[in-house]
């Protein structure tokens, strides 16, 4: 069964809400088991192994970094940071009846005490459509300055 | 201003004052002083493997350009223009064909710092201009070394040769190196850039803190094992288990890996074993290896597995990951942290593939052991401002008066590392200062 536009565009605008409220369960939920989380360190990186990315996540990583947020040993993460996500319309860029391809302009701001940072970042979503429900095959996100030093980022953009 | 005695006061052996990490006036004396009378790391030879490649960094506060020249060695230049100042390159690296041309003015270099042309140079006639410090150009660094691919520069014209400074510690970059069947390192991308709001030397002595990956890191490494065990122990291990797990090796493991120190504060853990020592083969390496080597010389460089090994001031190197991470100075509160990774020449990629994965799940912005040591080093430099307490206790393992000039291998969870720096840092800062 295909999906529509609109529950692709949905789909996209509920995973963001999920992160901005910390609602981590139902986002892995969203995962198919062998998917990465790509979040490449030199523009226009075409290759994940061989040189360095900020992340690569299998859901291995996926589960610890979100079942490390709320350790009661997860230092860095007292007090909690709080992150959010203004996203621009879908582009739209392949659609089958099994497998959708988007691209998506994000401004992502992270907070935690009294600093606060904002990253412009385009994520790259390979879905699937699995049993009728749209799910996270991969995700590709570049961040604009993906080359400057950074503190820490915390959370997921 | 501060005196040779004052120096010498901020360390007594057990303690050393918070000065040495929060104080202007002393991070500018370590500009001045330790930073130029040191050898410190500029670069790799392969970032600049072509005639004309230049790649720029810092030595200290220093800009420098790291170059290859038309006669094939590399140059370490101040990346300064004699004319008015302008940095002559403000990419992060390049080719520059056979001269440097500054944008401001169009004088033009060498590769080797030497002034080509001035446009309209007539105005410079019987003006005596020959005889000033432009007319030499570019500046060089006092010294330059590449030792087996890793480029060393001393600031100062003058002062202790590098086969002196560095000495045994050498077989650590000799083992990185040799682990490669043709003897050589490649890097692998661009680093990566981690700001930090600390001290330079927090994270200098964190590298030789083995009483802290326990604590700090047990939401990381102590949460992967929990995950794995939930999962019912699935072999092969995820790769998280193999990278991050190892953290969490009991006090017992870290005592027992043992610490070495070197004159001019180098030193390195994992002496015996390493929480490197258990990862899993990659196929066709030893094989490659014993090739290139003989099987008694391939296992001899793979049996070693030194963990971090610091050269003083400012970089740790890896040898069984190909890391290297620069430790760069930019404030008395203020880090910029570039790790680099190298492929082994020769060996299958797949070694390379978990280099590059160490790199970003220790190493990155984004990663979850990194989050919470910067967290340690922010609240420390928070910390230190506490007028309560004016010194900080490195005493762990301390039982005597101690020589560093001697190389000692201890208990792997003394402090003496973190001395043998300080040692170092008095020696370094004050060779150049006035006595009294």
């Amino acid at each position: 069964m295909a999906v529509s536009k609109e529950q692709v565009i949905d789909f996209l605008y509920e995973e963001a809400r999920m992160l901005d409220e910390g609602r981590y369960d139902e986002w892995l939920a969203l995962w198919l088991e062998d998917g990465h989380y790509w979040m490449p360190l030199d523009y226009k990186q075409t290759d994940p192994h061989l040189v360095t990315s900020l992340l690569y996540e299998d859901m291995f990583m996926l589960r610890l970094r979100v079942e490390r947020l709320n350790g009661a040993r997860t230092f860095s993460q007292k007090p909690k940071s709080r992150c959010h996500h203004v996203i621009q319309r879908p582009f739209i860029d392949e659609m089958t009846d099994n497998r959708v391809v988007t691209s998506t302009s994000m401004h992502y701001v992270e907070t935690r005490l009294d600093e606060q940072f904002l990253l412009a970042l385009t994520a790259v979503h390979e879905l699937a459509v699995v049993d009728g429900v749209l799910r996270i095959a991969n995700k590709r996100v570049d961040i604009l300055n993906c080359d400057a030093a950074f503190g820490n980022i915390q959370l997921l953009p | 201003m501060r005196t040779v005695s004052d120096i010498t006061a901020l360390f007594t052996g057990p303690q050393v004052h918070r000065d040495v990490y929060t104080s202007p006036e002393i991070y500018r004396l370590e500009m001045e002083h330790l930073f130029a009378n040191a050898w410190v790391f500029v670069g790799h030879e392969s970032q600049t493997s072509k005639k004309g490649d230049y790649f720029t960094t810092q030595i200290g506060d220093q800009p420098v350009i790291q170059v290859r020249h038309s006669d094939g060695e590399i140059y370490v230049l101040f990346n300064r223009c004699p004319h008015k100042g302008t940095k002559i390159a403000i990419d992060r690296d390049g080719n520059t064909g056979k001269f440097f041309r500054c944008p401001y003015h169009a004088w033009s270099f060498k590769t080797n710092g030497c002034l080509l042309a001035i446009p309209l140079k007539k105005g410079y006639e019987e003006t005596g201009f020959s005889e000033s410090e432009s007319a030499k150009g570019m500046t060089p660094v006092g010294a330059v070394k590449n030792y087996r691919g890793f480029v060393f520069a001393r600031l100062a014209p003058d002062g202790i040769e590098f086969d002196e400074f560095f000495g045994d510690s050498l077989s650590s970059i000799d083992n990185m190196v040799d682990r490669s069947p043709e003897g050589r390192l490649e890097i692998a991308g661009p680093p990566l850039r981690y700001m930090h709001k600390c001290n330079w030397k927090m994270l200098v002595e964190n590298q030789t803190d083995t009483c802290h990956p326990m604590v700090a890191h047990e939401s990381s490494a102590g949460t992967a094992v929990k995950i794995w065990k939930e999962m019912g122990n699935p072999e092969p291990r995820p790769p998280a288990m193999e990278i991050i797990a190892p953290f969490m090796s009991p006090y017992e493991f870290f005592e027992k890996m043992g610490i070495r120190t070197w004159p001019n504060g180098h030193g390195h853990t994992g002496v015996h074993h390493s929480i490197h020592s258990d990862y899993s083969a990659v196929p066709g390496y030893f094989e490659a290896l014993c090739e290139a080597h003989g099987e008694e010389r391939a296992r001899e460089i793979l049996d070693e597995n030194r963990h971090n090994t610091v050269y003083f001031p400012n970089i740790m190197i890896k040898g069984p990951i190909q890391q290297l991470r620069n430790f760069i100075p930019l404030g008395p509160d203020k880090t910029l942290v570039e790790s680099y990774i190298y492929r082994l020449v020769g060996a299958p990629d797949q070694l390379l593939s978990r280099t590059a994965m160490y790199n970003r799940m220790i190493n990155a912005p984004t990663s979850m052991v990194g989050h919470d040591d910067l967290e340690m080093y922010e609240r420390a430099q928070e910390g230190l401002m506490s007028n309560g307490m004016e010194w900080v206790n490195i005493q762990r393992l301390r039982t005597g008066e101690e020589d560093f000039s001697e190389e000692t291998v201890e208990n792997g969870t003394t402090e003496r590392q973190m001395r043998n720096q300080f040692d170092a840092w008095v020696k370094f800062m004050t060779v150049s200062m006035e006595e009294a």
